[in-house]
């Protein structure tokens, strides 16, 4: 029987890595949010790669933390392995990650959205949206239950219009066995919200003991390991290692010989795939003349034999993914949990998006993560945070979270995605951002910790240890400027043998933290008056001095970026009006509809012509 | 309050005549600082509307005759005070008038920018803004082609070779960064160090042709220097007489101090010469170290002219010091007196020695191909790869600095993020001649170079 069931303020439809984010956000600021799922055992599914972080995904989960998000969090909790990568490469570069326990990051994330305040939690399938005549937006589930919401966003990772392929078997499927969400589809289009095939894959899982870990190279974690979250009040450690072993010579052949049979080949997927996690047979197509490839053996968990291979995506059929595995060193005997597949999925063009992430025609929609054209899990819980604070700005009549490119990562990604779009799945990247040296991990906090507190999502007490830990910067800074060193002679010892010249007269700590050889531990033993604090707080002072030049470069570039940025510009311009602009610039800005003239500035197709012609439009408008 | 700005307000080619505009609240002081009137009258003391014959100085220097209008705000077309010279056409002299005035306190204009201002004091009205808009618009987008139209030959296909170099370079350090587990191979920072300061000395010799280029595209400023008597109105008689293309001539006193404009060879030569070329009979006449210096510093090729008669004094030295960082060439006039000049003492100061003879006009070959030699033209190309604009000059300038920073992140063992950085730099720049952003071109290379995924 059809029945109206709740009234919510924010409903979310989905409960992957961006529902979460999104409706927990929405609850703690105040607002009655329910997150709806297909299966409520699997809130917080990996499907993927039972990892969290890695390069530029590490910072956007800092980012996430510093905002007040939970992905943090809960991965410290349930990580089982943690590594810092890209050491020796540069601050900039530096990108903790850590393997999780599938089971166990699941678990966390339902407990915890099952005890947040103003959240309801729902197993069930939304058929429908629409938007009613009162201005709400009224969802109908499979058992023809109604509820209604001032804001809905749509979070539904790659169980809209799932189909999966497994040679030449295909079958309508969300991820890991659970059930696609289809109808859904339809009434998107019967809004007008066209939508796109994207397609993704995911590697077999096996059977630990079926590998001959022998012969395969052990990947330890961390000596130090590290957590993501600035509060996590729990130490990381080490529980399981990951294994490492190649392909070679005869798993290509079995996979050319098989090439037919792949769907992808085979002409049956019609979805767009990624160009950065291409499928092993993409990989043994494209780079005909590379030998061997690295696969990577990840624990899905503790309490679990099922093993992740990394490197082996494919949607070759089962018993050819067998075969080819078999040639591998350690798999002689490989047992298969999980057949691996690709899944081609439902998704918007994101320039259909504002950078609030909520749709430009559509009041109170919003859309985050896959759905937006991305990928990844933190990518997409970095969205779904922005859109759940949107959502909720929306509704208590507050300017939306707009983080601009030199603010942040997921800055760089949401910016991206509403103003350039994607043709693939969009994946983070470090060089997708111009601002690198300034985008680092380690000071995601202080980036971002101030915005997180006047949002509301960072705690009194957090935010008055971060302004401590500034506080500490600030004086450590200070210190190393003033403090004199003279030259000694087991200083200049110490310099000699880190191959740097020695003094002659005396000199600055802050000069000697300059040259590349020198650093705060090599000073430990002359630098008598050195506080006693964290050496995360000598770290960000010493990057500060080493990168100085190229900090200050990049922020001269920041502030130029900015001064268009604050030009902002009406949602209810009529580009048609504006005689000086060449037609393919409407043309873009009419789609795209630029939220201020720096977003404008870098869709591609504007010329600064066409900048100047805007900025003349909008002096005009101003002055009237 | 708006700065004052400044441009050549006629087409980009050679006119009759020229207008320089100065538009700002400091137009007039500006102008005033640079034009010198015939009757001694201030810009400032007049009323609006007034138009005065005058000289635009370059300190002490002539640098051609104007008339000067003077508009005062906010009866003008941008509204603001505004100053229009008007001079005599030629790309060369109205840049050089534009470079006064932009020495003396004014910022060079952005395209539009004169009407934007007018428009928004209210001097036009929306339909005459934006039809202005839209053909500077146009022009943007002529421009925009010219540039892909420059680049299409040889200088793409240069650029896009060094463009490589970086780009590949920044890709593989963007994959090792984003896929530290893949099986990349470890960029091998010495060979890195070797490909970028290759490609640094193609940019730096791209920037050294752009001057050669210019020198037969645009002229070359040539200042005549020496002492009374020594030969150089035998040396500009045989420079104009033997091959004559001058372009302004003009005879009487200060018309003399601007220019000559001779073909030699395949250069434009601009001949300048405050010293009196043309009254080389006049007794008072001096070298004047001071003069030489000014004539000697904004000269692109200076020709240095000794008697060969006499031996080198204190004031020949002084001149060939000023010399030394100079594209010279030092003539040797040969009289029919007793040669006592010494070769051998001026070889430290100057690249080319030529001798020339007063009497049968001799040498003039010699002198093209010292010159030619002097100022790169001689094997230059015109086919090959070069940079046609100022505007690529600049890209390619800035990409310079870049490597450069990017050479010293490597050498002194800052880490690769930093180099990296860098690297986006000199690509940026380099893309600014193509309209490409860098991250795009960066994440385009690593999917088309590197195998990684899960």
């Amino acid at each position: 029987m059809e029945h109206l069931a709740k009234h919510y303020e924010v409903i979310v439809i989905g409960g992957g890595h961006a529902g979460i984010e999104a409706a927990l956000a929405s609850a703690r600021l105040g607002c009655k949010t329910c997150i709806f799922t297909i299966n409520a055992d699997w809130v917080g599914d990996l499907p993927c790669n039972p990892s969290i972080g890695g390069t530029s995904k590490g910072h956007l989960v800092r980012e996430i933390d510093s905002l007040g998000g939970e992905m943090a969090k809960a991965a410290d909790k349930t990580m089982i392995q943690s590594r810092m990568l890209n050491l020796g490469k540069g601050p900039a570069v530096h990108s903790p990650r850590a393997q999780i326990d599938r089971r166990d990051y699941a678990g966390y994330m339902k407990n915890c959205i099952e005890k947040q305040e103003n959240l309801d939690f729902k197993q069930a399938e939304v058929m429908d949206i629409k938007k009613r005549d009162d201005g709400l937006w009224e969802l109908r589930t499979r058992l023809n239950t109604f509820f209604t919401a001032k804001c809905v966003i749509l979070a539904t990772g790659t169980f809209l219009g799932g189909m999966i392929h497994i040679g030449d078997v295909s079958y309508e499927s969300g991820p890991d066995g659970m059930f696609p969400s289809n109808a859904l589809v339809d009434s998107l289009r019967e809004l007008g919200i066209m939508t796109r095939r994207f397609k993704t894959g995911t590697p077999a899982r096996v059977n630990k003991k079926s590998i001959d870990f022998s012969v395969l190279e052990v990947q330890d974690g961390d000596e130090k390991p590290v957590v993501f979250s600035f509060e996590s009040p729990i130490e990381a450690c080490n529980k399981a290692v990951c294994y490492m072993t190649y392909t070679n010579e005869e798993t290509k052949k079995v996979i050319l010989d098989n090439l037919h049979l792949s769907p992808l080949y085979g002409g049956k997927i019609e979805g767009v795939g990624p160009r950065y996690c291409p499928s092993f047979e993409d990989k043994i197509v494209r780079f005909a003349d590379k030998q061997r490839h690295q696969v990577f053996v990840e624990p899905c968990g503790l309490n679990t034999q099922e093993m992740y291979l990394q490197g082996l995506s494919s949607s070759l059929p089962e018993d050819v993914q067998l075969k080819f595995m078999k040639t591998i060193p350690g798999f002689e005997n490989i047992e298969i949990i999980r057949t691996g597949y690709a899944i081609e999925y439902e998704c918007v063009d994101p320039l259909m998006l504002k950078n609030s992430l909520e749709f430009l025609d559509y009041d109170g929609l919003f859309g985050a993560g896959q759905f937006n054209g991305s990928s990844g899990y933190e990518e997409a819980a970095a969205q779904g945070l922005v859109a759940g604070i949107n959502a909720v700005h929306k509704i208590k009549g507050k300017k939306p979270l707009v983080l601009d490119r030199a603010s942040s990562y997921i800055g760089t990604l949401i910016d991206d995605l509403v103003t350039k779009g994607c043709s693939d799945p969009y994946r983070m990247m470090t060089s997708r951002s111009e601002y690198r040296l300034i985008l680092r991990h380690d000071n995601a906090d202080i980036r971002l910790t101030k915005i997180g507190y006047e949002i509301g999502l960072i705690s009194e007490e957090r935010y008055k240890k971060f302004l401590k830990k500034c506080e500490l910067i600030e004086n450590e800074k200070k210190r190393v400027e003033s403090i004199v060193f003279s030259p000694t002679k087991e200083i200049n010892d110490m310099l000699v043998s880190r191959e740097t010249s020695p003094i002659e007269s005396g000199v600055r700590m802050s000069e000697l933290l300059k040259r590349p050889q020198v650093n705060y531990e090599s000073l430990t033993k002359f630098d008598v008056t050195r506080p006693d604090i964290d050496y995360e707080i000598f770290d960000q002072v010493q990057i500060g001095i080493k990168y100085e030049g190229y900090i200050k470069r990049q922020q001269a570039q920041v502030d130029e970026m900015r001064r268009l940025e604050c030009k902002e510009m009406p949602q209810d311009i009529d580009y048609s009006k504006i005689l000086g602009l060449r037609i393919e610039a409407r043309e873009k800005l009419e789609k795209i509809r630029p939220a201020n003239v720096g977003q404008a500035s870098r869709i591609s197709g504007v010329s600064p012509a066409d900048i100047s012609v805007l900025l003349i439009y909008l002096e005009k408008e101003g002055k009237r | 309050m708006q700065d004052t700005i400044a441009a050549i307000a006629t087409p980009n080619a050679v006119g009759g005549i020229g207008i320089v505009r100065i538009s700002g609240s400091r137009a007039i002081e500006i102008a005033d600082r640079v034009f010198k009137s015939k009757n001694n009258l201030l810009l400032s003391e007049l009323e609006g509307y007034r138009a005065v014959y005058g000289m635009i100085m370059d300190k002490q220097l002539a640098v051609d005759e104007a008339i000067a209008l003077v508009f005062k705000a906010p009866k003008s077309y941008t509204g603001e005070n505004v100053v229009e010279f008007s001079c005599h056409g030629g790309l060369f002299v109205m840049q050089r008038v534009l470079r006064v005035v932009l020495e003396n306190g004014a910022r060079s204009a952005l395209p539009g920018e004169f009407t934007k201002r007018a428009f928004l004091n209210g001097r036009l009205d929306l339909t005459e803004a934006e039809s202005v808009m839209n053909i500077i618009s146009a022009h943007g987008e002529q421009a925009s082609m010219a540039a892909l139209n420059a680049l299409d030959g040889a200088l793409s296909k240069k650029i896009n070779k060094i463009l490589d170099v970086f780009l590949s370079a920044a890709a593989h350090m963007s994959v090792w960064v984003d896929y530290p587990d893949e099986d990349i191979e470890e960029l091998d920072f010495s060979s890195l160090l070797i490909d970028y300061k290759n490609a640094r000395n193609e940019l730096e010799k791209l920037l050294l042709e752009f001057d050669a280029g210019q020198a037969i595209t645009q002229g070359v400023e040539t200042a005549i220097v020496g002492r009374p008597n020594v030969g150089k109105s035998t040396l500009m008689n045989m420079l104009i007489g033997t091959k004559r293309s001058i372009v302004t001539s003009y005879a009487g006193t200060t018309r003399d101090i601007i220019e000559e404009t001779v073909r030699i060879g395949n250069v434009v030569l601009r001949l300048a010469d405050t010293a009196g070329i043309r009254n080389s009979d006049d007794p008072v006449e001096s070298i004047g170290i001071e003069m030489a210096k000014e004539k000697l510093n904004r000269s692109g090729l200076v020709i240095c002219v000794f008697d060969a008669s006499e031996k080198l004094n204190n004031e020949d030295y002084k001149l060939l010091e000023l010399c030394r960082n100079k594209k010279s060439i030092a003539v040797i006039n040969k009289t029919d007196l007793p040669i006592v000049f010494d070769e051998q003492e001026i070889k430290n100061y100057v690249g080319h020695i030529v001798y020339i003879s007063a009497v049968n006009l001799q040498g003039y070959d010699d002198l093209k191909n010292a010159i030619e030699n002097t100022l790169g033209t001689q094997e230059f190309d015109t086919s090959a790869a070069m940079l046609a604009t100022e505007r690529q000059r600049d890209c390619c300038k800035r990409a310079i600095e870049c490597v450069d920073e990017a050479i010293f992140a490597i050498e002194s063992g800052l880490t690769m993020d930093a180099i990296n950085v860098s690297t986006d730099g000199a690509i940026e720049s380099l893309l600014e001649m193509t309209g490409k952003k860098v991250s795009d071109a960066v994440v385009d290379k690593v999917f088309e170079r590197f195998c990684v995924g899960k």
